[in-house]
């Protein structure tokens, strides 16, 4: 069961400037060649892997550990596991007074890749802040999650740590989220506009 | 005993077959959760029936479900007779092979011996090779009458490894044969209740060892399960059954479950001692309590290799059809003519 060698190739001269890879074919030994002994290996990995889980399942049937047999989350029964670090559903984040930070400059929506962030900006009351928005849509159905909103903005005002991955609706309007929402004043209701059959 | 012989033969032969398609379809559960095991899965828990799940047991019941509820298509070239009987035709010829396993020695009441194996041939053996090799028929009648070009050359893939390893399979047999001396399955497994020495029972695997590696290799092969499953190819390359639908799928299925149980019973009654349990003679049990304890041991083996089956199957990668043909007759052919010429000669010396 051995391969020929493989063929010498002239190599192209658009690749003479890079050094050459030369990956050599790694040459099979005896116990290798007859195949056997690496089935014996093989079946001592999975052997392995079946009586230590199958111990630990059934440990776990009686009650004696809590430790699993398997790595498995049945993710709609038990709650979806997020890294810290990963990028999640956005919020807008308040000032101390409780007044959103987000001052409508524009940065996010200018940079978001996606066109997913839509702000329509007003007049501060408070005479020390320029701008404030008065509308800040962001289309969850829209959004890539590249977190480039959160790099530009100056103010810290919009963060995507919230863990949250559950956005689904049941149709698209729905997946746009409005600054209450995103603030979090307002709990976003997913089956709103149900088609009622 | 008011039991006539062909009633007993008649509940006999029904009790085999019915153990057959129960764990064929029981091997469907284990596949999946052995499977899942390996792997650090769970595996399939999701079907249930009034809230209870039971470790998921009732997938296969929800698989057969589905299987005959689905549109049975013949594809409009194809030859509706030829492949609606092919899937038929391979179980049929699988079926009848587990009747002629020896699950268990006789059983004398009353003044009565009953045989506990369903059909107790003189030439057993060769029914059973004869009946696994006509398993060929089906597969070639698959691919032809779907009128497919791909299923054709399925078909003819799948001939090519059966008949391959049909060759292989028979000469590997040749060694043990020699030292039994019979073709009676029954005859075989009496054989091996003496032991060696007193301490290791004369069971075919401490004898042939050789054999017996190549008899499971070229079986696994005959039956095609992977890392033989070319001519199936579940998902990958396309086998004699794609234009197979609804329960002649599932009868397919079904059909190379029943060959791994043969073989598993083949390999339980040549090479792991059959119904024997080392030990149990010197407990002086009432014969029939022995002949039963017999069926239990006889089914715990072949549930043993079943397991061992599996176990390769999640474990090997499959092979490529060129190194498939050159392990059969290159590498199993001549080692297992060397192990009959070896065991002929041995015989020889030892004036058997």
């Amino acid at each position: 069961m051995t391969d020929p060698a493989p063929e010498t190739q002239e190599r192209p001269a658009s690749l003479a400037r890079h050094p050459a890879r030369i990956v050599t074919r790694p040459v099979m030994r005896f116990q290798e060649r007859i195949y056997l002994i690496e089935v014996w290996h093989g079946l001592v990995i999975t052997s392995r892997h079946f009586f230590v889980n199958l111990w630990r399942h059934t440990r776990r049937a009686i009650g004696l550990v809590a430790r699993a047999g398997a790595v498995t989350i049945q993710y709609p029964d038990d709650p979806a596991v997020v890294a810290k670090r990963g990028r999640t559903r956005h919020r807008l984040m308040k000032r101390e007074d409780g007044t959103p930070r987000c001052v409508a400059c524009m940065m996010c929506e200018t940079v978001c890749p996606a066109k997913c962030i839509k702000i329509v900006a007003e007049e501060s009351p408070d005479v020390m802040i320029e701008k404030r928005a008065k509308i800040f849509d962001i289309d969850m159905g829209l959004c890539v999650f590249c977190g480039y909103c959160v790099e530009a903005c100056p103010e810290d005002a919009i963060r995507m740590d919230t863990g949250q991955v559950e956005m689904s609706s049941f149709n698209r309007q729905d997946m746009v989220w409005n600054m209450q929402e995103l603030l979090g004043n307002k709990k976003k209701d997913p089956a709103a506009n149900v088609p009622r059959l | 005993m008011a039991l006539t012989e062909p009633f007993w033969t008649f509940l006999k032969i029904a009790a085999a077959v019915g153990f057959g398609l129960n764990v064929a379809g029981l091997l469907g559960w284990v596949e999946r959760k052995q499977s899942a095991v390996i792997q650090d899965r769970i595996g399939a828990n999701r079907a249930e029936i009034f809230g209870f799940r039971v470790l998921g047991l009732f997938h296969p019941l929800a698989d057969a479900i589905k299987m005959m509820t689905k549109e049975d298509f013949v594809p409009p070239e194809g030859m509706r007779l030829w492949h609606g009987m092919a899937p038929g035709l391979s179980l049929l010829f699988s079926m009848l092979c587990l009747a002629a396993l020896p699950y268990g020695d006789k059983i004398v009441l009353g003044g009565h011996a009953l045989s506990l194996q369903p059909l107790p041939l003189s030439a057993g053996l060769v029914f059973v090779l004869a009946m696994l090799s006509v398993g060929v028929h089906g597969v070639v009648m698959a691919g032809w009458s779907s009128g497919s070009a791909y299923s054709l050359i399925g078909g003819l893939r799948g001939a090519a490894q059966m008949i391959s390893y049909e060759v292989a399979l028979l000469t590997t047999l040749a060694g043990p044969l020699f030292l039994y001396g019979t073709l009676d399955l029954a005859e075989a497994v009496r054989w091996q209740a003496h032991s060696i020495g007193g301490i290791v029972p004369a069971w075919g695997i401490f004898l042939q060892p050789l054999a017996f590696i190549l008899f499971m290799t070229a079986g696994a092969a005959e039956t095609k399960r992977a890392p033989f499953d070319l001519p199936e190819g579940e998902a990958e390359i396309v086998g004699y059954f794609i234009e197979y639908s609804g329960m002649r799928f599932g009868m397919f299925l079904m059909n190379d479950f029943i060959e791994s149980i043969v073989l598993a019973g083949l390999t339980t009654a040549l090479f792991l001692g059959g119904w024997h349990v080392p030990g149990l003679a010197h407990l002086h049990l009432s014969q029939p309590v022995f002949a039963l304890i017999g069926v239990g041991a006889f089914v715990v083996k072949v549930m043993a290799v079943l397991w061992l089956l599996m176990q390769i199957r999640w474990t090997l990668p499959r092979f490529r059809f060129d190194q498939l043909l050159d392990l059969g007759w290159k590498n199993l052919l001549p080692l297992a003519i060397l192990n009959t010429l070896v065991t002929a000669w041995a015989v020889f010396l030892a004036g058997g």
